[in-house]
């Protein structure tokens, strides 16, 4: 009797605990838009604490699917909840911060007046617009109508709205969409300090190399499907390779067929490229297998795929 | 769901800073102050002297009647804000950033509705206080009850006003624009003409074309402040023929008041329903 209980205790303990870990469930979220599917049968959910990328190409269904779930797109099927359908839509809203798209504002109001419009819309008080403006760089011009406003100070005020009911979880569509560089810079900057502080993050981004700098764990989308979910890092693993070079080019292309640590070698010339039977093979370790055969290495380098040829080879 | 004063409370704010609302917002009240002017009216045709005050325009309770309907010609200046508030959130995309923010639609649509009823309010209260001032001055007869008889005009005017906003509320909704809000609408008032005209000349006869045009939204708005200039030579008159029934007028019918009230209440819900349908 008491090992029953404990462990129907101990069970929902861990349920209890994870679900606290998940701000959101996606569980077949589908969208069609007649006979164009735009989102198929979508799943996955997001836990407290960590930075998700959405990653997409244009049309693979990023927008459409954070639109669902801000309910501004209505679902054709599937569901979706919100901190363990604890909270409706609505009352989560209030405890999140959006941006989707372009930034929008009343154009005839200034940025302070806009973000209190937003505070009596999240009823909440205006103290934290000061300190949110500032977080953004914006304190100076926060007096100037929006419509004066650079592209850059656009999406930097989202963001500063977005923020400021501290939100639990943080959601931006392509932040940085048609920014400079320096723009660019400044809007990752601050995404990175918000992460530093626990905040759960969303980026949809179709730029891989915002996503891959920025987030910890990747969503890749594809003509409204899930292609990968993981870690970044599990992403990267995903497909290293080496590229080596030695005086005798075809004993070491024999030498490493012939090895436990290769799966395939391929040679282009002045250089052989080994594809790796598993990821935890080291450097070290084909230096090792070839310097006991007496095969001296002239250079051994480790790549990794950028993540641009990673996602270009998922989608094609 | 918030309350009806922090729905107001927002969409107030959003107009305080909106330049031309506020123009206009101006404008009508001024000019509808200026109906004081047609009191020093004097038209001179031939040897005859006309003053507009003194042929008792300006009587109670003649006066209630005839003021809401010259207001009436101002609410054109008001149409044009409610279109704005409505398909300004269209064009600046700010609907979206509101639902996304946490406004729900319902609560959206509802902050739209109670505007147009203040503002609905406030030009009745308006019309109300000038009208009594006018009167007061200007009237032949004072004593409190010619003052409040037929006051019933001045709901009639705030459900007029308050119909039509609604109707621009809802077009505004669906044509997202406000150009062709306001052209549907002028095609609209003209579309119920013509049927009317069929029903009268063509299939029925007046009374069943009265009847049956009652009802459609925008006659029904207009059938509550009836035009009175028909009654002013009775108005005219009424010191000479204190006892008869002042002019032809039986009042504005109950069941005119209840048409109104029910487009109102189907204009504000197809709204919502509008909204709660589309893809944003």
């Amino acid at each position: 009797m008491p090992v029953t209980i404990a462990i129907i205790g101990r069970y929902l303990y861990i349920r209890i605990f994870l679900i606290m870990q998940n701000i959101l469930k996606v569980t077949d979220l589908t969208k069609k838009f007649g006979r164009l599917i735009a989102v198929n049968h979508l799943s996955f959910s997001i836990q407290k604490g960590r930075v998700y990328g959405l990653l997409g190409p244009n049309g693979s269904g990023k927008s459409t699917t954070l639109g669902m779930i801000l309910n501004v797109v209505n679902k054709t099927a599937g569901q979706f909840q919100w901190f363990d359908g604890q909270l409706s839509t609505a009352q989560a809203l209030k405890r999140i911060g959006a941006i989707i798209e372009r930034p929008n504002f009343y154009p005839y109001m200034t940025a302070r007046q806009n973000l209190q419009l937003v505070c009596k819309i999240k009823e909440i008080s205006g103290d934290t617009i000061t300190e949110k403006l500032q977080l953004v760089g914006l304190s100076d011009r926060q007096h100037d109508k929006f419509k004066t406003y650079s592209l850059g100070m656009k999406q930097r005020l989202a963001i500063a709205s977005a923020l400021l009911n501290n939100p639990e979880m943080l959601i931006l569509d392509e932040p940085t969409n048609g920014l400079d560089p320096k723009g660019i810079h400044q809007i990752r900057e601050i995404i990175k300090k918000i992460a530093a502080q626990g905040t759960t993050i969303i980026l949809a981004s179709h730029l891989l190399d915002e996503v891959e700098k920025v987030c910890d764990n990747v969503i890749i989308l594809q003509k409204g499907r899930k292609i990968f979910e993981g870690s970044v890092k599990d992403m990267h693993l995903q497909n290293n390779w080496f590229e080596i070079k030695a005086g005798d080019m075809r004993r070491l292309q024999n030498l490493l067929n012939e090895s436990p640590l290769v799966s395939q070698t391929e040679n282009l010339g002045n250089i052989i490229k080994i594809y790796p039977a598993h990821n935890d093979v080291t450097g070290s370790d084909l230096n090792k297998y070839l310097s006991d055969r007496k095969c001296y290495v002239e250079s051994l380098i480790k790549k990794q795929p950028r993540l641009e040829e990673e996602f270009l080879k998922i989608t094609t | 769901m918030k309350s009806f004063l922090q729905l107001i409370e927002i969409e107030f704010f959003k107009i305080r800073h909106h330049k031309l609302s506020r123009f206009l917002f101006s404008a009508y009240f001024v000019l509808l102050s200026s109906i004081a002017l047609i009191a020093a009216v004097k038209l001179k045709i031939g040897k005859l002297e006309i003053h507009l005050a003194e042929q008792g325009i300006f009587n109670f309770p003649y006066i209630w009647h005839f003021n809401t309907w010259i207001a009436d010609f101002l609410t054109f200046f008001l149409v044009i804000i409610v279109v704005s508030m409505v398909t300004n959130e269209y064009n600046y995309r700010t609907l979206k950033q509101n639902l996304i923010d946490g406004l729900t639609k319902k609560e959206f649509v509802l902050s739209k509705f109670y505007f147009l009823v203040v503002l609905a309010l406030l030009a009745t209260i308006f019309v109300f206080v000038i009208s009594l001032i006018l009167g007061l001055i200007y009237s032949d007869f004072t004593s409190s009850g010619i003052i409040f008889k037929d006051l019933y005009f001045l709901p009639a005017f705030f459900l007029k006003l308050l119909g039509i906003f609604t109707l621009i509320m809802f077009l505004g909704f669906l044509f997202k624009k406000s150009a062709i809000a306001l052209g549907f609408f002028f095609i609209w008032t003209i579309i119920e003409g013509i049927i009317y005209a069929l029903l009268r000349w063509q299939l029925f006869d007046e009374k069943t074309a009265s009847t049956l045009s009652r009802f459609f939204p925008y006659t029904a708005m207009k059938n509550l402040l009836p035009q009175p200039i028909t009654r002013l030579s009775a108005a005219k008159n009424i010191g000479k023929q204190i006892g008869e029934k002042i002019g032809e007028f039986d009042g504005i019918p109950i069941l005119s008041f209840l048409i109104v009230v029910i487009w109102i209440g189907i204009f504000v819900i197809i709204s919502y329903k509008l909204l709660k349908k589309r893809d944003l």
